[in-house]
């Protein structure tokens, strides 16, 4: 099944794709099962609230491509950093670009959404504590990188820069998340293509390596990197990163700085 | 003054490297060098994820790997806003890391195990952050004193950096920096260990008393 979270008419409800719409099952004011369209509703990132704030892991250079196109050697251990739950937005939302920056681009991710308490996993069991799937575009701009801590939060933290989503899908319905291909356009145009059986470590990996020194929690996220074929976003641009069978995730570049009520 | 005697964060819990003088002072040297190329511009930050958090008196657990792990004592900023009314409240935290010299990849490894940040019980308001004075003691004997007026970003000013790029939203937690010693380490501690914090400068502030013990195999 396909999960998504959404405001319909200023009020958050948790949604269901159905038929190529949206049945909206529950919200504040309980359960109403009706259906909606797609362009009715704004998308939110497709999870659920969580009781202490989220840990989102997210990975560097995991796919050999990618890292040899930043011409950096693959790492021999993962490349992890973390992101605060401010920077995600939802599906159909607009990302911000600096008027100042030079190189601003996305990264089509698998996100793996942590569904049970996880700790000193073991690689074959791995998937037991997996809730399912959705897609992120985990947006760098490059213009702010450093040499300490890098990826810094001020290249991979910005507020907007992390849509999810439209779907959280089961785990259940997805056969082999290893070998899924994953696309990125550009107004159109194929800028990205891969294959998350090229990732560096795997997910059973990641989710065994993290959980050997941290306890992650249902709802927590692993975003896993992202293949060869980043390019300059520049305002106006219509971005659409897609896994198959999980997901596409449409974003738009805005030059107008969000306000931060959020 | 409003004082917050059962304080737990809502939001994320950021952390800042090199906002101390003298630990930017003995960094100097490599600054220039490989990996890093040059000082750093922008606020360098980490995050505190939600399983590292412990209360005030609770034990960390260490692993049997890690020997000893450095004591990051510091002051941390909570942001409390109100639509476009902000406040800011300030709590003890003890940083812990897992020694490491490079600081080139996010430090995941070495400062996101479980339990690895005690959290002080109370929130006090002031616009003179500048005034805080720290003491760190391990099993009663002062290893370290801090003097926040030795900050690289005075901390309103780490803010409004940080604030650049990032919203700090209401809830979320910005600790302003940890300071080393003299040789350009941080205190260490060892499983068995007591570690307090006290604010000699503002004793509302209450102690910070978290023991290291041994993680169950």
């Amino acid at each position: 099944m396909k999960h998504a979270v959404v405001n319909y008419e200023g009020e958050r409800y948790n949604a269901v794709e159905q038929n190529g719409q949206l049945l909206l099952v529950d919200g504040a004011l309980g359960q109403i099962n009706r259906l909606v369209d797609f362009e009715a509703v704004q998308w939110l990132p497709p999870l659920a609230a969580t009781p202490r704030p989220r840990t989102i892991l997210a990975l560097g250079l995991n796919y050999a491509d990618h890292a040899k196109e930043l011409e950096f050697k693959a790492p021999e251990e993962p490349l992890v950093f973390i992101k605060g739950e401010a920077s995600l937005i939802g599906h159909c939302s607009l990302t911000y670009r600096p008027p100042d920056v030079k190189f601003m681009h996305y990264e089509c991710e698998l996100a793996v959404v942590i569904g049970k308490t996880a700790k000193k996993v073991k690689r074959d069991d791995a998937y037991d504590f997996v809730q399912g799937y959705t897609v992120a575009n985990d947006y760098a701009i490059r213009d702010y990188l450093e040499n300490w801590y890098r990826p810094n939060l001020r290249v991979k933290n910005r507020d907007t820069c992390t849509p999810l989503g439209p779907w959280l899908v089961d785990r259940a319905d997805i056969e082999n998340p290893m070998n899924l291909t994953l696309q990125t356009t550009v107004n159109g145009k194929i800028t990205q293509s891969g294959n998350t059986r090229d990732m560096i470590f795997d997910v059973p990996f990641l989710i065994e390596y993290c959980s050997s020194f941290m306890t992650l929690q249902p709802g927590d996220l692993i975003l896993t990197g992202t293949p060869d074929g980043v390019v300059d976003c520049q305002p106006g641009d219509v971005i659409v990163t897609e896994i198959e069978d999980v997901g596409a995730l449409i974003n738009t570049i805005t030059g107008t700085k969000p306000s931060a009520e959020n | 003054m409003s004082v917050d005697q059962h304080f737990i964060p809502t939001g994320t819990v950021y952390g800042t490297l090199l906002n101390f003088k003298t630990e930017m002072a003995a960094m100097q040297a490599q600054m220039h060098e490989s990996p890093y190329k040059a000082p750093p511009q922008a606020p360098v930050l980490y995050i505190k994820p939600a399983n590292t958090w412990s209360a005030n008196g609770a034990s960390i657990a260490v692993p049997a790997r890690v020997p000893e792990v450095e004591i990051g004592a510091t002051v941390a900023m909570v942001i409390r806003s109100n639509g476009s009314n902000q406040q800011i409240h300030y709590v003890l935290m003890n940083d812990l890391s897992i020694p490491h010299s490079s600081f080139f990849r996010p430090p995941v490894k070495f400062k996101c195990l479980d339990g690895f940040l005690g959290i002080g019980s109370n929130t006090i308001e002031t616009d003179k952050a500048q005034d805080f004075k720290l003491e760190v003691r391990v099993n009663g004997n002062l290893v370290q004193s801090l003097d926040f007026s030795q900050l690289v970003r005075p901390a309103v000013q780490l803010l409004t950096d940080v604030g650049e790029f990032m919203t700090l939203r209401d809830g979320d937690v910005l600790m302003v920096g940890c300071d080393c010693l003299a040789h350009g380490k941080r205190p260490l501690a060892k499983v068995g260990d007591v570690i307090a914090i006290s604010a000699p400068s503002h004793p509302e502030l209450g102690m910070l008393n978290n023991t290291l013990i041994a993680e169950a195999a």
